[in-house]
């Protein structure tokens, strides 16, 4: 390529990262302000974090959330992982096309309708069949748990694709039965994009707004339900702390995966070569 | 003679019921019918009820089958009045045209701020590619809500973007940029962002260089290689990223409720008003239904994308 349009590519690119990180750091900063007017600078401070920790009603909605975010998670690796082995590793069945086409939907789905469906859903069974009585955690779970199993479908599934099927192959030419297969050969092979469809069905349920306010019942409120009531009353200075700590602890363990899986590659590099 | 043979025919029966792989119908259905339950389903539920009345009720909804107790008859009652309202009422018609065209032209400027990225980091040295690809990726991890946030922090009448406006000189006095239709469209091209890279990236990674090599070996000046062989190549990136990005932007409701004015009209808000705050169940779902048939076709085309990719 030659040099001059480099140039200008870079600047461009660069550009979009300003783009992309300016917002971020100047929340965290703000996060510091001694200030109650957010946008004045009055000196650094930690004052805004302490009164976060001490907020009652943020403490018990992270809580909930994280209660949440944890089963979503769980539930929705364990279904999505068996989406995802059936639509890449089975041979056609009737209803492939429609499996495949419910797996790949919810990723695009606007919020609003997901949340008002599941939500209309929870009414009728209660009134046909008296479950689920009322809404609350549970309901929340199983909204969380199916908008995230799609996510968790679509990784293991790519990854599924990526894998050479030599190994499965030369497991059941030797006589393994198709769940010593599955366990023995498929699961530690996928194990790595379970962990990534895990986390990120963990990130996006702790974020989740739009469905959480539709399917929650009242006293149910999630962290993101909370900030939102919070903010959408102008700005204010706890939620830039909960924002830095949030961004903190997500930035940590992105960065721990990737160089995690760079050494991991460079390790297999060494092996192959 | 006769016992043994229906023993026999019972083992036979057992056998035969062994063939049947029950593992593999269970791996098949577990997954399948949760999906059914609880994202199928609820649509036809959504579908059931826009074609009710709203009323004073909990649920705040008529029924389409009712038994009249007077008259002792089953009474089956569709409304279509919901969907000839929304077809009749400016408003709906408006806040789908602007929502449309609010997501495509975000659409359009999230391509435009994606590709330079995209292909930056498609033709950077394998370790810088993995700290920009981690530079991408974060911001996707970290809280929408709070990404959105951050924006209203920035863009108020004191906030930093009018302090630098003004320190510049471009502007004497703040301007009002929050709560306008201009920072509807920033917070959509800001979130959405990572979803417009990713796919391209991957299709621009694929690419043979080779072939931009040949055609400015062949005399091509380099506007025209990217317009005649990059851009062809990465086709698929191209759409993919333009779908991930417009389907849900087209339903958004937290960017226009925390960025936009009162009169930004988009119809995720109008949804969310009509049940959270109209409280008319039906209505609500007559939009949704009719939000889906306008996506519709683009989700089928990304199933369909998906598909060749495999």
């Amino acid at each position: 390529m030659k040099q001059g349009s480099s140039t200008a590519l870079k600047m461009m690119s660069g550009a979009g990262f300003v783009f992309l990180y300016a917002p971020i750091i100047a929340l965290i900063v703000y996060s510091f302000n001694d200030s109650k007017l957010v946008t004045v600078w009055g000196g650094w401070s930690l004052k805004w974090y302490v009164e976060l920790f001490s907020n009652e009603q943020i403490m018990s909605a992270a809580w909930a959330s994280l209660k949440i975010a944890f089963i979503s998670a769980t539930l929705a690796s364990v279904l999505g992982t068996l989406a995802g082995f059936v639509l890449s590793r089975m041979r056609k069945f009737v209803g492939k096309a429609m499996l495949s086409g419910w797996v790949t939907a919810p990723l695009v789905m606007p919020e609003v309708i997901t949340g008002l469906s599941l939500l209309l859903l929870f009414v009728f069974l209660e009134n046909v069949f008296g479950w689920p009585a009322g809404r609350g955690l549970l309901t929340v779970v199983i909204a969380h748990t199916t908008f995230c199993l799609a996510y968790v479908a679509v990784v293991v599934q790519s990854r599924l694709a990526s894998l050479d099927e030599t190994l499965e192959e030369a497991a059941m030419d030797l006589g393994a039965k198709p769940a010593s297969l599955f366990f023995l050969i498929t699961l530690p092979l996928i194990s790595p994009a379970i962990i990534a469809g895990w986390l990120l069905a963990f990130t996006l349920s702790l974020d989740d707004l739009v469905i959480a306010s539709f399917v929650s019942g009242p006293g149910n409120s999630t962290l993101p339900m909370v900030i939102f009531s919070k903010v959408r009353l102008g700005v204010t200075p706890e939620v830039n702390a909960l924002a830095t700590l949030m961004i903190v602890a997500v930035s940590m363990a992105v960065i721990a995966a990737i160089v995690i899986m760079h050494r991991q590659s460079r390790y297999n590099d060494k092996n192959n070569h | 003679m006769m016992g043994e043979t229906t023993l026999a025919r019972g083992a036979y029966g057992l056998a035969w019921l062994k063939k049947i792989p029950l593992g593999r119908i269970a791996v098949i259905l577990v997954p399948m019918l949760w999906l059914a339950a609880f994202f199928f389903i609820p649509f036809l539920v959504v579908f059931k009820i826009s074609l009710s009345e709203a009323a004073i009720a909990i649920p705040p909804y008529s029924p389409l089958l009712q038994w009249d107790s007077s008259s002792s008859y089953l009474t089956f009652s569709l409304n279509f009045g919901n969907y000839l309202y929304l077809f009749e009422s400016r408003f709906y018609l408006d806040a789908y045209l602007s929502s449309v065209k609010i997501a495509a032209i975000s659409t359009f400027f999230a391509l435009l701020i994606g590709f330079p990225i995209a292909y930056l980091i498609a033709r950077s040295r394998p370790t810088v590619r993995i700290v920009l690809l981690a530079l991408v990726i974060l911001p996707f991890w970290t809280s929408f809500l709070l990404r959105v946030y951050a924006w209203m922090v920035l863009l108020r009448k004191d906030g930093l973007v009018n302090d630098i406006l003004l320190m510049t000189g471009i502007i004497d006095q703040p301007i009002q940029i929050l709560q306008t239709d201009f920072a509807v469209y920033l917070g959509i091209v800001y979130t959405y962002l990572p979803f417009m890279i990713l796919p391209l990236y991957a299709s621009l990674e694929k690419m043979d260089l080779s072939l931009i090599d040949a055609a400015q070996d062949l005399g091509a000046k380099p506007y025209q290689s990217f317009f005649l062989v990059t851009l062809p190549l990465a086709k698929a990136g191209i759409i993919a990223g333009c779908l991930l990005v417009f389907i849900p932007a087209v339903g958004e409701y937290v960017i226009p409720a925390l960025l936009g004015g009162s009169d930004t009209l988009m119809i995720g808000r109008v949804l969310w008003d009509e049940f959270f705050q109209n409280r008319d169940w039906p209505m609500a779902s007559a939009v949704a239904v009719m939000m889906l048939i306008v996506l519709v076709i683009p989700i089928m085309f990304i199933r369909n994308s998906n598909k060749e990719a495999e």
